[in-house]
Order: structure tokens, then sequence, then C-alpha cells
């Protein structure tokens, strides 16, 4: 298990401006000529810059989107490292080919970086305290390090890491640090405030849109008002006539206007006459969904993704089938900052800084568009208010680039609401097909068939491995309505068509929806059919907890209950979730939420994730659709794309940690996809009438 | 371009600007008073709120022009120093995910608890719900305001 680090790397002591000592544990990172022993590379990340007089920056890695993980990375070094939280500092890391994947998605922050940034922690703390023993000339063994300091136990000596910093530089680098009892932990799974709190509410410029530097520009820019549509005929003549517009310049298919503020590009650009051409089919959601109906009622034209023994053969058996199709309308991403971004891109060179979830990418795709070699372009990310999966996309950086390049100045490229809806890279519009044959006691089969814009649906129920009969079939859509990833990609859409199936199994078979999932599960464990992606133990304990919580076996009057759950990226969410009906309209009372997530590391920030991506799942069940008529969106912005308010929200969250001795798994997702099942669920059990399309609004009457 | 007297966080000031500028552009782009934010720009979403005088409205779509002789609080102007009872609520509740919709969710919440000192749900989200936040963090918001409510009663 040696590994070789290389020292010159490792550490780096540069002076201080105000005339200190700075040591630089440049974190971890393999020489160029080093080979890991193991299999597995380890790819090391982040910072810990520890000064003579004390104070410690802690780097962040990984974008900040809202997901938490400004404070909840750091917060996992700290804790190895053993400082006080209350006194160190905490920056965003800009991209670097020493910190691994920097990238927000996938919910891959913390558990991707659990176990490397503990050992970055210990690496840094082993190190310290061996620069105290060897000050005293004790052994290591008697030497303990504590809050930012590191104590010689016999005699209770005392040396801060500040003063201990130089000596900590000319140390070994231990090739494995002793990773801390979990047991000892101070601050994993403590309650513990953003570190930007107090900037936010005090209005700091902590986000792209606050980016201000020397010699920018604002520009606003003209895009295709549909997809379809390309670039004609351009007259600059009376946008040049605004007060305050400098330059316009075109870039592919867009033109920019830039400007001394973003009012006066705003202005520029409403004046510039720009001339559209249709290049290709201007397409309809209406069309989609004929579509998307007409594929489904044919055999499925791609081959089935999972097939076990034979739907059709079951269906011959069954007492009753049925056959129902969902529907799921494209959606926006909605993040509350629209899209912008700041470039300097001059003599071959480019300084890029604003709102992306993955920064190399943009990073890459401007140097290949622009011939710049990737080592002459920086990039980094401030707070970003949103994402959602929007920011996976490099559209704005890229464009922003594009600009300063064409402009040969600085520019800050300001986006509008309206900009983000009509160039958004949606979620799929879909179409599910569910069937199922049934006894007159039993679930015989069950056949599950989508259809959705772009690359196609795929995904499968935990049904699949605990019966016999079972297919799933997805197919993708040709569209030139871009696509992209909208938080949990796939399960949002899935969970909601297969958990409300569900449900509507247990009503056709007179089955409580708890007792019949469990049944499930306990034969996938005892008896899989087939390959078993997921831990049934695990489904279990969250159902087990919810059911709890929620007290699902007693009624309470007035209040009808439906019940979900879903696993993705590697945690297990179960709900409950209440609702009354006031003056006949069902209210949303209360939700309950378990989870498995393995460790949790700041308490605060999961039960925030938890709660938000509940309310996110129930809005956009719940509002606003994405609708192209002839390539334009039709719901151009917030009057229209209608997002969930304050009244709209549940009173109340209950959220249930299942305690774990395991590694983090994600948690910016997991809770979102079985939301809009438990919601439907308990509109049915209210109301008698099943929701099978979204938005439910528009269903509800 | 005519020159405009305003009022912003109790200072006065001269401006040379475009008086169709909205006050949302004047405060970030003129006045390097960044903590408004931009969401909408149709007075949908809440996050350019600011106070005019004591009432709570949407700089995104209020002409500079228009704004007369009503004194503009934005959110840096709530207190010298992030004390203001609800910029403490804010952060004892760790109410924020990503943060950005919530010096508007803040100032709509000041104007609030000015008229209503303690406002029940019911009113928290009628006042509120101008406001958008898409991370969803309305409980805590909700649960910030009872306690900034609190903090008032006991000044």
């Amino acid at each position: 298990m040696a590994k070789s680090y290389s020292r010159r790397n490792f550490l780096k002591v540069s002076a201080l401006s105000g005339g200190g000592m700075l040591i630089s544990f440049n974190l971890l990172q393999l020489s160029a000529g080093a080979q890991p022993a193991d299999s597995e590379p380890f790819a090391p990340n982040a910072y810990i810059k520890i000064s003579a007089d004390g104070s410690i920056v802690l780097m962040a890695p990984n974008p900040e989107i809202g997901q938490g993980v400004k404070t909840s990375l750091p917060l996992i070094i700290a804790e190895e490292l053993e400082v006080n939280w209350q006194t160190i500092q905490v920056e965003l890391a800009p991209l670097h080919s020493a910190m691994g994947r920097q990238t927000a998605g996938g919910s891959g922050s913390v558990r991707g970086r659990y176990t490397e940034l503990r050992t970055i922690g210990a690496t840094a703390r082993e190190m310290l305290v061996a620069a105290a023993a060897q000050t005293w000339s004790v052994p290591v063994t008697e030497c303990a390090a504590a809050n930012g300091e590191v104590t010689h136990t016999p005699t209770g000596k005392k040396l801060s890491y500040g003063a201990l910093a130089a000596t900590a530089a000319t140390m070994p680098v231990p090739a494995k640090p002793a990773l801390k009892d979990p047991t000892t932990f101070k601050l994993i799974g403590t309650r513990i405030t953003d570190v930007d709190a107090k900037k936010i509410v005090t209005g700091q410029p902590l986000f792209g849109i606050d980016t201000r530097k020397e010699g920018m520009l604002f520009a606003m820019v003209s895009r295709p008002p549909a997809y379809g549509k390309t670039l004609g005929k351009v007259d600059d003549t009376a946008a040049l006539k605004v007060q305050g517009v400098k330059k316009v310049v075109q870039i592919e298919n867009a033109v920019a206007v830039l400007a001394t503020s973003t009012w006066a590009a705003k202005k520029g650009r409403d004046a510039l006459v720009v001339q559209w051409n249709d290049k290709e089919k201007l397409e309809n959601t209406a069309a989609h969904f004929d579509s998307f109906k007409k594929l489904l009622d044919k055999p499925s034209a791609t081959p089935p993704a999972r097939n076990d023994g034979n739907v059709e053969a079951a269906a011959q058996q069954a007492v009753k089938v049925l056959d129902v199709y969902y529907e799921m309308p494209a959606l926006s991403h909605g993040q509350m900052e629209p899209l912008n971004f700041y470039a300097n891109v001059q003599n071959d060179k480019a300084a890029l800084y604003g709102p992306t979830q993955v920064p190399a990418s943009v990073r890459s795709e401007v140097a290949k568009k622009l011939g710049i070699a990737e080592a002459d372009i920086t990039i980094a990310s401030p707070r970003q208010g949103g994402g959602f999966g929007r920011k996976l996309m490099t559209d704005n950086g890229v464009e922003a680039a594009l600009i300063s390049a064409a402009a040969k100045c600085p520019v800050q490229v300001q986006w509008t609401r309206e900009d983000d809806m009509q160039n958004d890279f949606y979620r799929p519009a879909e179409m599910w097909r569910y069937r199922a044959a049934l006894s007159a006691t039993e679930l015989l089969s069950w056949h599950q068939s989508g259809i959705g814009i772009g690359r196609g649906v795929r995904g499968d129920s935990y049904i699949a491995g605990s019966i016999a009969n079972y297919r799933a079939e997805g197919q993708g859509f040709a569209s030139n309505t871009p696509t992209g990833w909208w938080r949990a990609p796939g399960a949002n859409t899935l969970a909601f068509a297969a958990e409300s199936f569900m449900d509507e199994i247990c009503v056709a078979l007179k089955k409580d929806p708890v007792a019949f999932r469990l049944a499930i599960l306990q034969q996938a464990k005892q008896q899989p059919v087939g390959k078993l992606s997921y831990d049934p133990d695990k489904y279990k304990s969250v159902i087990d907890l919810v059911v709890n919580m929620s007290n699902w076996n007693s009624k309470k009057p007035g209040i009808f209950k439906g019940f979900s759950t879903w696993y993705s990226f590697g945690s297990y969410v179960a709900q409950v979730v209440e609702v009354q009906l006031v003056k006949g309209q069902p209210k949303i009372v209360k939700v309950y939420c378990a989870v498995n997530c393995g460790r949790v590391i700041n308490l605060s920030g999961a039960e925030n994730q938890v709660q938000g991506s509940i309310v996110d799942g129930i809005g956009h069940a719940m509002y606003p659709k994405v609708t192209f008529v002839n390539g334009a969106v039709q719901e151009t912005n917030f009057h229209a794309y209608k997002m969930l308010r304050m009244k709209d929200a549940p009173m109340d969250i209950e959220v249930g940690f299942v305690p774990s001795e395991e590694p983090p798994t994600g948690l910016g997702e997991p809770a979102l996809p079985p939301i809009a099942a438990a919601l439907a669920n308990a509109l049915f059990a209210a109301t008698g009438k099943r929701i099978r399309k979204m938005p439910f609004a528009e269903q509800m009457g | 371009m005519p020159e405009l007297s305003l009022t912003v966080n109790g200072k006065k000031i001269q401006i040379d600007v475009d008086p169709s500028t909205p006050v949302l552009w004047v405060l970030r782009d003129h006045l390097n008073l960044v903590g408004t934010k931009f969401g909408c720009g149709m007075a949908q979403c809440g996050a350019c709120t600011i106070l005019l005088d004591n009432v709570a409205v949407r700089s995104c779509m209020l002409p500079v022009s228009a704004v007369g002789q009503r004194a503009i609080t934005s959110i840096e102007g709530l207190s010298a120093n992030g004390d203001h009872p609800v910029q403490e609520a804010w952060v004892e509740q760790d109410v924020a995910q990503c943060g950005y919709c919530q010096t508007g969710q803040m100032m709509s919440a000041v104007a609030l608890l000015r008229r209503t000192p303690n406002p029940t749900d019911a009113q928290i989200d009628a006042a509120m719900s101008g406001n958008i936040c898409r991370c969803g963090t309305y409980l805590r918001i909700r649960k910030a305001i009872h306690t900034a409510a609190k903090k008032q009663r006991t000044i």
C-alpha cells in the first residue's frame, strides 16, 4: 500500500506580503513520475493553507450550486485536521489539475471525496504532530492534536498550528496516515451553518452576476427566437445609437451588444433588427406527444433493456390487466440566477469566471473553439444561484469567450429570464405505457415502455428482480429541441410513473401500499430473479423508518396519505405525503421523509437538501411545463412558467436519517424522485382521481 | 442626461443615468450595490425586492425616474454589521441553499414585520408568495421570520 508522494509538490513555502511565512500543504499530489501502488489511482485534491500567524484556509474543491459542498467538503478535512471550525476560512478552489473531479453533478461531491478529504486532513495533522514532537524532542505518541494546536500530553505544553507550520513543512509525508475513529468525530454529523451565511444575508458580491472587472463591458445576446432558426441579416444601426452601447459583434448563430451597463446592453439588443431564417423543422409539443402515443401503441422499436420471463404469457393468465399511460412535459431548469459568464480573451490567453457545474469542460470547449492551449486558460466559479443540471452544459461560458475574443475586450455576458427559458437544455418530455397482469390476489407481470425526446429513457423499478415476468423498454425521439440533465435525471420521471403504477396495482389488488412493497423486497432478497441492482435491506430500512415517523398504520381523521420509495445516487428514500381537503381542494399538510445515505456529514445542510428536494419535486409535479409551438417556448417567464410559492409549500417536512456507519452516498438529488408519486397517491386517496399527467394542477381542475 | 436625486440607504446622492433604467440596475451597475438580485425582470420572482420607504417593491420594473422623494433601502442598508434581526434569524436558521433569492426574501420579510410584528403562518405565506425560492427553502424562511419576530420583541 506504499504510496509515493512528491514532497516538493506537497509542501510549498512562500513569503506573505505582510512579512510572515506561508506554508501551504498542497494536498497529496502524486509526483509526475510516481506510480500509485494500488490499482485505484490516488488523485489528491484540495488545499490546506496554514499561515505562521495561525490563520487556516481550507479550499472547497467542487462548484457550489446550493448543494452545500462549500461547507460539507472542507468540513471533512477539518474533522481530521483537528481545527476549530469557527476560526478557519473557506475558499472555492479554481480549476486545478491537482484537484480531481471538480464537478457538481450526479450527487457525487461528498460521496466521491469522503475518504480522500479525510486522508488529506489526517496527513497534515500527522505532520503537524511530528513537527511538535521534534520541537520538544519527545515521542510522537505523547503528542495529540486538537483545536488547531498540538499538546504534549504529559507536560501540557502546547504549540499552535501556525507556530508549527514551518517545521511541519520539513516532516516526512506519512504514507498511510491514521484516520480518526468515527466515534470521536466532533464536526461530522453535527449541524453546521453554511460558510457563506453571513455574506449571503448582507448581500456581498458572491455570485457570477456580481462580477466587476477592470475595463469590462456588459453584454446581452440576441439568439434564435425558436429552435430551427438561424441568423440572417443583421442591422445594428439603431442599436449602436443607444447611449452606452459600444460594440456589436456576431458570433456563430447570435449577435452580442456590448455596453457600459446591463440596461444599456439590453436596450441595445432590443434595438437590433435581426432576420432569422427557418433552417430546420419548427417543432410542436402537441405533435411530440401524438407521436409518442403512436409509437408506444406499436411494438417497441428497440430491444428491451431487461426482459425476464414472458409478460405476454403472463397476461393470458390474468384476471385483470392494467394498461395506462403517464406523461411528463419538458421542463426548464429555472435556476434563480439567470445565466451569465465573464470572459477576457486576449493575446492567445483566456481568463474565465462564472457559473458552471463543469469548469473543466468549459475550458476544453473554449480551447477547441478559440484554438488556445488549455494551459493558457484559467477558469474559476463563484458561488452559483442554483444549478439543477443546467450548468452541466457549457454554452454560457463558451459564448462569453467567443464574444470577448470577437470584441477584443473583457465582457460580462448577462442572460435575461426569457433568454434562459428559450435557450435551455430541457428535461425531456416523456410518455410511459405501463401494463400489469393481475390474478385475483397477485401481480403476475410488469411491463413498462417509455419514450422521450433525445437520447431516450431507461431504468428499472425495484420490482425488477422480484417478479418472474418483467420487461422494460425505452426509446429516444429525434428532435431539434435540446435536452439535458435536470435534477435526478431519469429517476425524477421514472419514479413518478413506476411508484404511481405500483399504487394502482395495490388499489386493484386491495393491498396496503407499504405491506405490498415490503413483500416485493422480501421476495427480491430471498429469491431474486436475475440481477438485483439495489440492496433490499436498505430499502426496508427507509420504509420501516417512515412508517414509524408517520404512524402509517393508524388512520387520522380527514387526512389522506400517499406512499412512495426510490433508490438513486446510492441513497434510499421513502416518503409519506399527507393531504387534507380544504373546501374540496387538496392541501399538503405534512411530508415525512426517511433517508439512508450512509453517514450524514452536515445535518443542517443534509436536512435542507432533503426538504428542498421535496419542495422542488412537488412544485415541478404540480405547476410548470415547457410547451414548444413552432420551435418557440410559450412559457417565456415566471408569469407563465409557474414555480411553487410559499403558500403552496407543505407546512412541515419531517426528515429522518437511518443511522449508518457506512461512507456517505448521494444527497443533492435522491429525495426528489419519489415525491411526485407520493403526492399523486395521496391525491388519489383523497379524491379518487388518478393523476397520470404532469403538471398535476391542470389535471385537478 | 438629467441628474436625479435619490436617497439610498440613508444617503442622499445625485446620479446621471438614463431615467428609464430600473432601480435594480441603478443599484447594481451604477452604485455597485449588488446584493439586490436580478431574477425575472417582470416582478414575478421577488429577487430584486427593495424597500421604498417602508414598502417592499420589485425594483426590476421600477424606472428610477418614478422613485421621487421616497427613500430606497437595499439589503446593504438593513444594518451596518449584518445584525438586523431578520439577518440574524436567517443565519440562525441556516436558511440558504444557493442563497441567490434570499436578499429579496429578507426585504419582503422586513416589510412584513414592520406592518405586522407578529405574523401568523398564513400572514407570512400571503406576504412572501411574491418571492420564489427555487431551492425550496420556504420552511426555513417561515421559521426565520418567526425567529426574527421574537428577536424584535426583545429589542
